[in-house]
C-alpha cells in the first residue's frame, strides 16, 4: 500500500491493515516537524533512542530533594483541596457490582458529608461494562467518567478486541478512556506497532472522549524507557500519559512522575500541545500526594497544576486527604470511623 | 503570584542557646583570655549581633599549645587505640543527639539553608567521627607499618564555609591517630566550634586533647608559627596557604593544605540533560557557591549548549532564595560583607570583560548579605571570571568541541581540586577521570562527600588528602 506523502503539520492516516473496518476514520494530527519520525519503525526507534537519557541516581536524588519541601498551613490547605480535585476515584476489581459503583459515585460527588466546602473528585474510574451505572449515578455532577479499556490491565488481546472494548465503553457514556499500551511490543522494539495502536484507539474515541495512555512504568523498568514511551504516547495523540494500571508493582513513584512531567514539559516546548500526566497506584497518603504536587510545581509548572493537567488514580488516598483537610480546619485528627468508606 | 505558593516553614530558633559572650576552650574549660581582645559575630542573613567572642592573643595561643602538649604527653598517649576510639564514638553519638541544635546554630552563624545543614553538614560531621573512631584501634592495618606513631600537637585552621564539617574533618583523624589539637575556627563562624567544645566536655574528653581558640588571621598565624606545634593542617584560600607553607618551611612541622579551586563541570552532548542541569545547579549554587570544590566553570559541548542553557535558566527560576531558617530555602545568605564585596567586584569584572550576565528574577531581603544566583555566558579561558575563584553563586559558562579540547580547557588552570563529567558513555567517564588533573572527579553527580573517600587537590589546590585511609597519613609519623 503506497505511503501517503505528508508535509509537516498535516494530518495523516495510518495504513488500514491493522484497523477494524467498522471504525469511523478520524485523523490524528502529527505535530509539525515530526511527520518523518513516525514514517517507519526504524525512524521512530532512532528518534526515541536519540532522546536525552535519564540518569537514575540523579532523577531519584531530585525527587528525594523535592520530597523534603515543607508544605504547611495555607500552602497545605491549597494542596489538599487541589489534590482532591485531581482524584480519579477508582474501583477496578472482578468483584465490582453496580451497587459498589453507585456507592463510589456518591462518595466522589460528596467526599466529606460533614463539609460541603469539600470539592468533588475529577472522575470516577471503572471497568467499561459498569459505565452505564456510573453515568446514571453521576448525572448532573460534572464529574468525568473514565473507563479502562483495550484489555486492561495486560493489553494482551487482538487489536480488534481491544478496539471493540473501547468502542463499547464510549458508547455507554464514558468521556475518558484509560488505555494500556502493548508493553510486549514496546520491549521487543516494535515501537511503531505501539504507536499505531494508540492512534487506532484515539480514532475510536472520535474526539468526544479524552484518551489517557497507560505506560505501565513498572514493566518498562528503566527511566529511559519511561521517557521514550511518554514521547511515543504523546506523538500518537494521547491527552494524558499515565504511569500504571495499579495491578503491577512498582506502580507510581515520585521519580517516575518526575520523568514523565519532564517529558510533557519538553513535548509542549517543542510542539505547543500540552499533555497531562496521571499517577496511579501506590499513592496512599496525603503527604505523598502533596509531594507529587511539589514535583509538578517545580518541574512542569503552573499549567499542570489543575485537573486538566494532572490526576491521581487512587482509592484509599481520598480518605487520607479528607482526614488531613479536616485536621487543618478543626485542629485535631478524627478517627477513621468519621470518614465514609465509600 | 504563583499558583502554588509555599507558605513560610521556619525551623524554630528556640533549640539553640547562644550566650552573649564566649571565652576560649583550653585544657577542658572555658577560660578568659590573657592577652586576647574581643570581637562580635553576626548573623549574615539579618546582620544582628549574635555574640562576642575572643580573638586569642599570643599568650592565649601559648596556653592552648601547652595544654595540648600536656595532654599529649600525659593521659592521651597512654590510652590504647580502642579507648581513643571510645571517645570518638561518644563524640559522634552526642553530635547525633544534638543534631537539630547544631544544624540550626550553623545556619544562623553561617547563613546556609537549614535544609543543607540538617541534611548534609551535620550528618557528615557525625559520619566522620564514627568513621575515624573505627580506625583508632586498627592503625596497624592502615598500610603505614605495624605500629605507626602520632605526630604530637596539631594546629588546625579551618574556613567559614562548612564550619562544623571542616572541624570534624580535622579533629576526627587527628584524635584517632593519637594526636591532640588546637583548632581555630574562622572569625565569622565560631559558634558551632564553641558548641563542639561543650560536646567535648559532655563526652568527658580528657582536658587538653581538644582546644578551641577563636580569632582571625593574626591568631591563625601565631598558632601555625608556634614552635610547640608538630603538625599544621589548613583549609582556606590559596593566598593564605602560601603564607603558611612559607612560614613552616625549614621547620620539622608536617603540613597539609586544602586550598581553592576553579573546577570544571564538563557536560557532553550525550549527557542526561535534566540530571546534568541538576548537577550544575548543585555544583555552583549549593552552599551559595562557598565551596572550594564548586563547579564554577561549566564546560558544555557546543552542540548542546543552547538547549542546556535554556533548561538551566528555566531551572534557576525555581530556586528559592531567602531566610536560611526556612525549610524551603535553597539559597541562603553570603557569609560576610567582605565576601559579598568580592563577589560583586568579580561579577562587575565579568561584565566588563564582555561576558553576558544573567540572573533569575530574585527578591533580595533588605537586611543581610545577599547575592542572586548568576550565570555568565560567552566566557573564555582568558577572562578573569574563568580563572579566579569567586567563591559565590556565580557560574561561568564556556564551550568546547571535542573531548580532547574539554580536557585541555578543564586542566588549563593553576588549581586542581575537583571536576565533574556528564555523559551516558561509561568509557568516556573512565577516560576523562584519567586525563583530568583534579583530586576528585565526579561522574554524573557533584558535591558528594563521604568520610571513606579521600579529598584533596593537585597543584595550587594544595596537597595531602582528608578522609579515608589516606587521611590517616597526615596525622601519623610516617
Amino acid at each position: 500500500m503506497p505511503q501517503p506523502q505528508v508535509s509537516p503539520g498535516r494530518t495523516r492516516r495510518r495504513p488500514a491493515a491493522a484497523l477494524a473496518s467498522s471504525l469511523k476514520p478520524v485523523t490524528v494530527t502529527i505535530p509539525a516537524g515530526f511527520a518523518d519520525v513516525t514514517a517507519s519503525n526504524d525512524t521512530l526507534r532512532r528518534f526515541l533512542h536519540g532522546l536525552p537519557g535519564v540518569d537514575q541516581v540523579g532523577a531519584e536524588a531530585r525527587a528525594a530533594m523535592l520530597a523534603t519541601r515543607s508544605i504547611k498551613t495555607t500552602a497545605k490547605a491549597f494542596a489538599l483541596d487541589l489534590a482532591i480535585r485531581m482524584v480519579d476515584l477508582t474501583t477496578l476489581e472482578g468483584q465490582d457490582t453496580p451497587g459498589k459503583v453507585r456507592a463510589l459515585c456518591a462518595k466522589g460527588r460528596q467526599p466529606d458529608p460533614t463539609d460541603p466546602s469539600c470539592p468533588p473528585v475529577a472522575a470516577i474510574c471503572v471497568y467499561g461494562d459498569l459505565v452505564p451505572t456510573a453515568v446514571e449515578a453521576l448525572a448532573g455532577s460534572g464529574i468525568h467518567i473514565a473507563a479502562v479499556a483495550t484489555a486492561f490491565p495486560s493489553g494482551r488481546a487482538p487489536l480488534d478486541v481491544k478496539l471493540a472494548d473501547t468502542k463499547a465503553a464510549v458508547a455507554a457514556g464514558a468521556d475518558e478512556i484509560d488505555m494500556v499500551i502493548d508493553r510486549g511490543a514496546f520491549l521487543a522494539g516494535r515501537y511503531l506497532d505501539v504507536y499505531d495502536e494508540i492512534v487506532a484507539t484515539s480514532e475510536v474515541l472520535g474526539g468526544d472522549a479524552h484518551l489517557k495512555v497507560i505506560l505501565e512504568t513498572g514493566e518498562l523498568a528503566t527511566y529511559d524507557n519511561v521517557r521514550r514511551a511518554s514521547w511515543l504516547a504523546m506523538l500518537a495523540g494521547g491527552d494524558f500519559i499515565k504511569t500504571s494500571t495499579g495491578k503491577v508493582s512498582p506502580a507510581a513513584t515520585l521519580p517516575v512522575a518526575l520523568v514523565m512531567l519532564e517529558a510533557a514539559r519538553d513535548f509542549r516546548n517543542q510542539t505547543g500541545r500540552q499533555v497531562g500526566v496521571k499517577a496511579a497506584g501506590g499513592i496512599r497518603t496525603a503527604k505523598d500526594a502533596v509531594r507529587y504536587l511539589v514535583v509538578i510545581n517545580e518541574v512542569a509548572g503552573d499549567d499542570w497544576l489543575s485537573p486538566d493537567g494532572f490526576r491521581f488514580g487512587a482509592s484509599s488516598l481520598l480518605n487520607d486527604l479528607l482526614m488531613q483537610r479536616q485536621k487543618l480546619a478543626t485542629g485535631h485528627y478524627a478517627g477513621p470511623d468519621y470518614f465514609t468508606l465509600d | 503570584m504563583p499558583t502554588f505558593d509555599y507558605a513560610p516553614a521556619p525551623e524554630s530558633r528556640s533549640i539553640v542557646d547562644i550566650q552573649p559572650s564566649y571565652g576560649l576552650f583550653i585544657g577542658g574549660e572555658m577560660v578568659d583570655p590573657i592577652d586576647g581582645t574581643r570581637f562580635k559575630s553576626v548573623n549574615p542573613a539579618t546582620e544582628e549581633v549574635l555574640s562576642e567572642v575572643v580573638a586569642a592573643g599570643p599568650q592565649d595561643v601559648d596556653r592552648a599549645v601547652d595544654a595540648a602538649r600536656a595532654a599529649y604527653a600525659g593521659a592521651w598517649s597512654r590510652l590504647s587505640g580502642r579507648d581513643r576510639g571510645k571517645y570518638l564514638y561518644r563524640l559522634a553519638r552526642i553530635v547525633q543527639e544534638r543534631s537539630r541544635e547544631l544544624a540550626v546554630l550553623e545556619s544562623i552563624d553561617n547563613g546556609k539553608p537549614i535544609r543543607e545543614s540538617r541534611d548534609v553538614d551535620v550528618p557528615l560531621v557525625a559520619a566522620h567521627f564514627f568513621y575515624y573512631a573505627g580506625w583508632a584501634d586498627k592503625l596497624g592495618y592502615a598500610g603505614f607499618g605495624p605500629d605507626p606513631r602520632p605526630l604530637g600537637v596539631a594546629a588546625q585552621v579551618i574556613p567559614w564555609n562548612f564550619p562544623l564539617l571542616m572541624l570534624a574533618w580535622k579533629i576526627a583523624p587527628a584524635l584517632a591517630c593519637g594526636n591532640t589539637v588546637v583548632l581555630k575556627p574562622a572569625e565569622t563562624t565560631p559558634l558551632t566550634a564553641l558548641a563542639f567544645a561543650d560536646i567535648c566536655q559532655q563526652a568527658d574528653l580528657p582536658p587538653g586533647v581538644v582546644n578551641i581558640i577563636t580569632g582571625a588571621g593574626d591568631t591563625g598565624r601565631t598558632l601555625v608559627e608556634h614552635p610547640g606545634v608538630d603538625k599544621v593542617a589548613f583549609t582556606g584560600s590559596t593566598e593564605v596557604g602560601r603564607q603558611i607553607a612559607r612560614s613552616v618551611a625549614g621547620t620539622r612541622k608536617k603540613v597539609t593544605l586544602e586550598l581553592g579551586g576553579k573546577a570544571a563541570n564538563v557536560v557532553f552532548d550525550d549527557a542526561p540533560l535534566d540530571q546534568a542541569i541538576e548537577g550544575i545547579v548543585n555544583g555552583i549554587f549549593f552552599n551559595q557557591g562557598h565551596v572550594c570544590c564548586a563547579g564554577s566553570r561549566l564546560l558544555v559541548q557546543e552542540s548542546v549548549a543552547d538547549e542546556l542553557l535554556a533548561g538551566l535558566k528555566r531551572r534557576l527560576g525555581t530556586l528559592r532564595l531567602g531566610d536560611p531558617l526556612d525549610k524551603n530555602t535553597d539559597i541562603g545568605a553570603i557569609n560576610s560583607a567582605e565576601q559579598l564585596d568580592k563577589i560583586r567586584m568579580l561579577s562587575e569584572v565579568g561584565e566588563t570583560e564582555g561576558a553576558e550576565r544573567w540572573s533569575p528574577p530574585c527578591e533580595l531581603p533588605e537586611r543581610g548579605f545577599w547575592f542572586p544566583p548568576t550565570v555568565f555566558t560567552g566566557v573564555s579561558q582568558s577572562h578573569r571570571i574563568a580563572r579566579e575563584e569567586i567563591f559565590g553563586p556565580v557560574l561561568s559558562v564556556l564551550t568546547f568541541r571535542t573531548p580532547t579540547e574539554a580536557i585541555e580547557k578543564a586542566n588549563n588552570t593553576p588549581y586542581g581540586l575537583s571536576a565533574g563529567v556528564w555523559t551516558d558513555k561509561g568509557s568516556r567517564i573512565l577516560w576523562m577521570a584519567q586525563q583530568l588533573r583534579a583530586g576528585v572527579v565526579w561522574a554524573n553527580t557533584f558535591n558528594r562527600f563521604d568520610p571513606t573517600s579521600p579529598f584533596g587537590g593537585y597543584k595550587e589546590s594544595g596537597y595531602g588528602r582528608e578522609g579515608g585511609r589516606h587521611g590517616l597519613g597526615a596525622y601519623l609519623d610516617v
